[in-house]
């Protein structure tokens, strides 16, 4: 698979690794009341669906940035790629 | 129609006239008593043990495709029970005693043959780490042996031994492990189950669930509503897209694994080898071929066949532990769906709906499981309470911190 990556054009998948669903940038907050069942929740539990997935890729033998890669898992067809920081701070994450 | 030797002769003589279909093709029923969604080895196995050790009737089996086009007939074969925990080890125990009586059982060849596993290693440490799991086995009641350098030189003279950075120190051997042919399995498994009124019904898929007041009245499928009773799921790589139809979500990530297959050699490799130092594992079939395997891709997948790069590392493992498979040429790639759970450990419990029960999170390792996942699935299902060897195999072990986590890599399903 090639990746599209924002900054460097289309980059080798055996660059990155892969992290899993990018629900996993919404980190729930370790203080709030319900923390622990947000955390199981947040830790282990995936949607897993077919089709579209949004999903965290690491280049890590590149730039060492942190894409969200969106890709039909049925067919690997890679639809679209952003970087991390950018969905990040667009969801109201200070950093 | 029983199979035997004296059959075989008959048969031969009258121009192979009596064969008849191993299995019914029925027309499905409205309801049944037990519902089983997905007709692999392991719900074909829990129709089987439903039937006969638990005495139920009135049982389907759904299968979207054909029985057996899952992981079921795509696997590399390898039956074994060399795991290191407790929550693990007796049922995959448990499993190979089913397998070695699985013939007789079912009245059908099944081609399992105990030619044994042997684990390599290649660093003192790596021994050490086999020593505990050996030792931890034998607690378990199965038989585990470490070799050193001679005992691997003697099963198995043609591994690089000295290989400048993978060394082979020794080994951890179970003999009782070994291979079996896995559409034979499905097939035995459908024909007895059969033979017990099981109606095994293919090309119907899961569309959907009708669940009322926290129940689970039946299933929506392609051929109609079905009713049940109780439901058994039992999809394997599709567990995610099934239990989303009861608004569950799994702790579980769908991967792809590959395995392959050489051209037809002579004998050559006594049993099953696996690298230590890689993600290597290879046997070689009754037809010849060299059969191998290595690490699934590592990224979410639905689509049975994976990427080049880990056809290189797998043949790279190949070449660093036996260089002469580099004269062997390959003649099949494939690829499976793998269930792999959060701690790389499979999960067969009840669910919050009442009738709905799920079996899954099997990763690369399930078919060894067959057997003992169909009676421990079985047992579920007719008397509401885990067998006793899958007692830890629970849904809330997640929730609760009570992980089955073999190689202790925590909740990353690609490090599994
Ligand atoms: C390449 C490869 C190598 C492997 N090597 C080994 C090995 O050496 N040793 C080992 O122990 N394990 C191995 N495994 C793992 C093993 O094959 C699986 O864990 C095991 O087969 C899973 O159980 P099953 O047989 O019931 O699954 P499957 O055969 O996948 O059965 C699930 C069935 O459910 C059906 N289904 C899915 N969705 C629906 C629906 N909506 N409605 C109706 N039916 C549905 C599917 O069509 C499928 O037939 C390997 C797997 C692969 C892919």
């Amino acid at each position: 698979m090639l990746i599209p990556h924002p900054l460097l054009g289309p980059r080798d998948a055996q660059e990155f690794t892969y992290l899993g669903d990018a629900a996993l940038i919404d980190r729930p907050d370790g203080l709030a009341a319900d923390a622990a069942e947000r955390f199981f929740d947040y830790g282990y539990l995936r949607d897993n669906p077919p089709g579209e997935h949004r999903e965290l890729w690491f280049h890590e033998q590149g730039d060492r940035s942190w894409l969200v890669v969106t890709r039909n898992i049925t067919t690997h067809e890679i639809v679209r790629v952003e970087l991390a920081r950018d969905v990040a701070l667009a969801r109201g994450r200070g950093r | 129609m029983r199979y035997s030797g004296f059959r075989i002769i008959r048969e031969a003589l009258t121009g192979h006239r009596g064969w008849g279909p191993a299995w019914r093709d029925p027309v499905p029923q409205a309801a049944y008593d037990y519902v089983i969604v997905g007709g692999g080895g392991h719900g074909l196995a829990t129709a089987y043990y439903l039937a006969k050790t638990y005495g139920k009737a009135r049982i389907a089996v759904l299968e979207k495709g054909w029985i057996g086009s899952g992981n079921a007939g795509r696997n590399t074969t390898i039956i074994r029970s060399n795991y290191l925990l407790d929550g693990n080890e007796p049922f995959y125990e448990l499993s190979m005693q089913l397998w070695e009586g699985l013939e007789q059982e079912l009245n059908y060849n099944a081609m399992i043959s105990q030619r044994g596993i042997l684990n390599l290693c290649h660093s003192d440490g790596q021994r050490d780490a086999y020593r505990r799991r050996g030792n931890a086995m034998r607690l378990n009641g199965v038989d585990a042996e470490l070799l050193d350098r001679d005992g691997v030189r003697a099963m198995a003279p043609f591994l690089d031994f000295d290989n400048a950075r993978f060394p082979i120190k020794g080994g951890l051997v179970q003999r009782r492990a070994g291979t079996a042919r896995h559409d034979a399995v499905v097939w035995g498994y459908a024909r007895g189950a059969d033979r017990l009124g099981v109606d095994i019904i293919q090309n119907c898929e899961v569309t959907g669930m009708r669940i009322e007041g926290g129940r689970i009245l039946g299933l929506e499928t392609t051929r109609g509503f079905i009713g049940a009773g109780k439901v058994g799921v039992a999809v394997a790589g599709n567990s995610s897209r099934v239990m989303a139809m009861a608004g569950m979500r799994l702790p579980m990530e769908s991967h792809v694994l590959q395995a392959f297959v050489s051209e037809g050699l002579k004998p050559l490799i006594p049993g099953v080898i696996t690298f230590g130092a890689g993600h290597f594992y290879v046997s070689q079939s009754d037809k010849g071929g060299l059969v191998f395997g290595g690490d699934i891709d590592g990224y979410n997948s639905y689509a049975q066949r994976g990427n080049l790069p880990v056809v290189e590392d797998v043949c790279e493992g190949g070449m660093a532990l036996m260089p002469m498979i580099g004269r062997a040429r390959l003649l099949r790639i494939w690829g499976g769906i793998m269930d792999m759970s959060m701690d790389g450990s499979p999960i067969i419990d009840r669910t919050d709906v009442d009738g709905l029960y799920f079996n899954g999170g099997w990763c690369y390792g399930g078919f060894k499981a067959t057997p003992g996942s169909g009676l421990c699935f079985a047992h579920l299902l007719a008397t509401d309470s885990p067998q006793a060897t899958a007692a830890a195999m629970r849904l809330d072990r997640f929730r609760r911190g009570l992980l089955i986590d073999e190689k202790g890599v925590g909740n990353q399903p690609n490090l599994h």
